[in-house]
């Protein structure tokens, strides 16, 4: 590990500034991934810019249905937060449903999301790897490929997103706020990751030096009946081979809306919207929630692999949407 | 680059320079001598390292201890300050919940950190509707961030159901 300087601004305009003149600058949150990652050897910095102490701690009422949550906030305290739970259990339920209780104290609203995929390949340096070393190559095609993509992979990466939180933000319409060197700006959360393209080293849209201060839950009445849905090697801390975030609301048995998310798919929280579009007006039947998978899986793609490959994400995925869906459609009724 | 800083370790105030790179793991048992937290993965995979801080379980082999500069730790040694044992560390006794032991710092510091969120009503992926119990399927939910090796597990989920009584 290279020496680093170490500094804890004041205010995050500072700690914007800080590390927007430093290309070798990163921000400390939680510190659960980064510090592995400065262990691991994936990243060397040279100025470490701590935001634990300046950012929000505050849940807050914007009134109407819609929250605030700052980008201090632990994922534990958010998991418990009785307004959390009641207006968006799917948030409260992927928080528990990933890391464990010693990390989700740790872990904060704003880190999580951009903890760094768990590829194996991306995490040994030893091994090609485009997303860590642009032009390297890709280790994981052909490789071990259990938990990586099924959607939107690119001839240059295959490597899933991790988080589970950031799968319930892109169902429930979330918007990140963001300090930047040209001030505040707002970013759709489904707009805030990409997919890897060209570029697989760049997760976000985010640049250099700029800091989530906020993550704000616009008021989404369907969200009161949601539910995050986590299938994974062991029972509880471990990653999603796939997962599910979804809200519906239904009415005289007709599904007359739904937002639907997935996770360890893609290499951003994958946004459902095609499936979406399928339950629309359809009966609230299995029938209907298997066309909303298929019409969202159509375009699908497994990966060959060492480990016999990820073929069975396609079907698993499929019966995930269909069980989560029909569990929340029986308590809508 | 070497940074000076303050913890109150097991309720003794002790004061170090750290290298910035310096994880509170590592402070805690190479500069202070305080053992008992252990270095299992060192890759926040294990839990053996666990301690509180300010009062919460966390991980130190992912903690900077510069990042923690007046912060209060508690370790497996701390919550036996006079030589008497905690009700955890009891109840870990009473039911053997151990066999190498190594792992067994880190369980008692989680199960006492988990039992206070517990009381906190602080929900876990175990928990339906209501007010969460302790039951054995939450002690495994809950405890899940530690692993033992030895799969002592038969007894530290019952040694855990006992301290919380």
């Amino acid at each position: 590990m290279r020496p680093f300087t170490y500094q804890a601004p004041a205010d995050a305009a500072s700690a914007v500034r800080a590390v927007t003149r430093d290309p070798t600058a990163v921000f400390l949150g939680g510190g659960t991934n980064l510090v592995d990652h400065l262990k691991l050897g994936i990243l060397d910095p040279g100025l470490v810019v701590d935001v634990t102490g300046l950012a929000s701690v505050e849940i807050t009422d914007l009134g109407g249905g819609a929250l605030r949550v700052g980008a201090g906030v632990p994922n534990s305290d958010l998991a418990a937060d009785p307004l959390v739970r009641e207006r968006f259990p799917v948030l409260s339920q992927a928080l528990l449903a990933g890391a464990s209780g010693q990390l989700r104290n740790m872990a904060t609203t704003g880190g999580n999301p951009l903890q760094r995929t768990r590829c194996v390949y991306f995490q040994d340096v030893t091994t090609p790897c485009n997303k860590r070393e642009p032009g390297s190559g890709c280790s994981a095609i052909g490789g071990w490929t259990r938990n990586h993509a099924i959607l939107g992979a690119s001839a240059h990466c295959i490597a899933t997103h991790p988080s589970d939180l950031a799968v319930a933000l892109a169902a429930l319409d979330a918007e990140v706020r963001v300090l930047g060197q040209d001030g505040e700006r707002v970013i759709p959360f489904t707009d805030l990751h990409r997919l890897p393209g060209d570029h697989p080293e760049h997760d976000t849209v985010l640049g250099h030096g700029d800091l989530i201060t906020a993550i704000d839950l616009p008021a989404r009445p369907i969200a009161r009946r949601s539910a995050y849905r986590k299938v994974r090697d062991r029972a509880s801390y471990a990653f999603a081979l796939v997962s599910v975030a979804a809200a519906v609301e239904v009415d005289g048995g007709v599904v007359r809306d739904a937002r639907i998310a997935f996770g360890g798919v893609a290499h951003k929280p994958w946004r459902a919207y095609r499936a979406e579009e399928a339950l629309r007006g359809a009966t609230a039947a299995d029938d209907s929630y298997r066309a909303a998978a298929d019409a969202e899986l159509a375009d699908a793609v497994a990966q060959d692999g060492l480990d016999g490959g990820n073929a069975f994400k396609i079907p698993l995925l499929r019966r995930t949407l269909v069980a989560t869906l029909r569990d929340l459609a029986r308590e809508d009724a | 680059m070497d940074s000076e800083i303050g913890l109150r370790v097991d309720g003794t105030p002790r004061r170090l320079t750290v290298d910035t790179r310096t994880t509170l793991l590592d402070a805690l048992r190479e500069r202070l001598g305080v053992t008992s937290p252990k270095k299992g993965c060192d890759h926040g995979q294990c839990g053996a390292c666990t301690v509180l801080v300010d009062g919460r379980r966390v991980l130190s082999c992912l903690t900077l201890a510069v990042a923690r500069d007046g912060a209060e730790v508690v370790t497996a040694e701390g919550l036996a300050p006079d030589g008497e044992l905690h009700p955890v560390q009891r109840a870990f006794i009473d039911r053997d919940a151990f066999q190498c032991g190594y792992c067994t710092p880190g369980q008692v510091v989680s199960a006492v950190g988990m039992l206070d969120e517990l009381d906190r009503g602080w929900p876990s992926a175990a928990t339906g509707t209501g007010e969460p119990e302790l039951d054995d399927a939450e002690i495994a939910e809950r405890m899940s961030g530690n692993l033992c090796r030895c799969a002592a597990y038969a007894n530290i989920v019952p040694a855990v159901r006992e301290a919380g009584r």
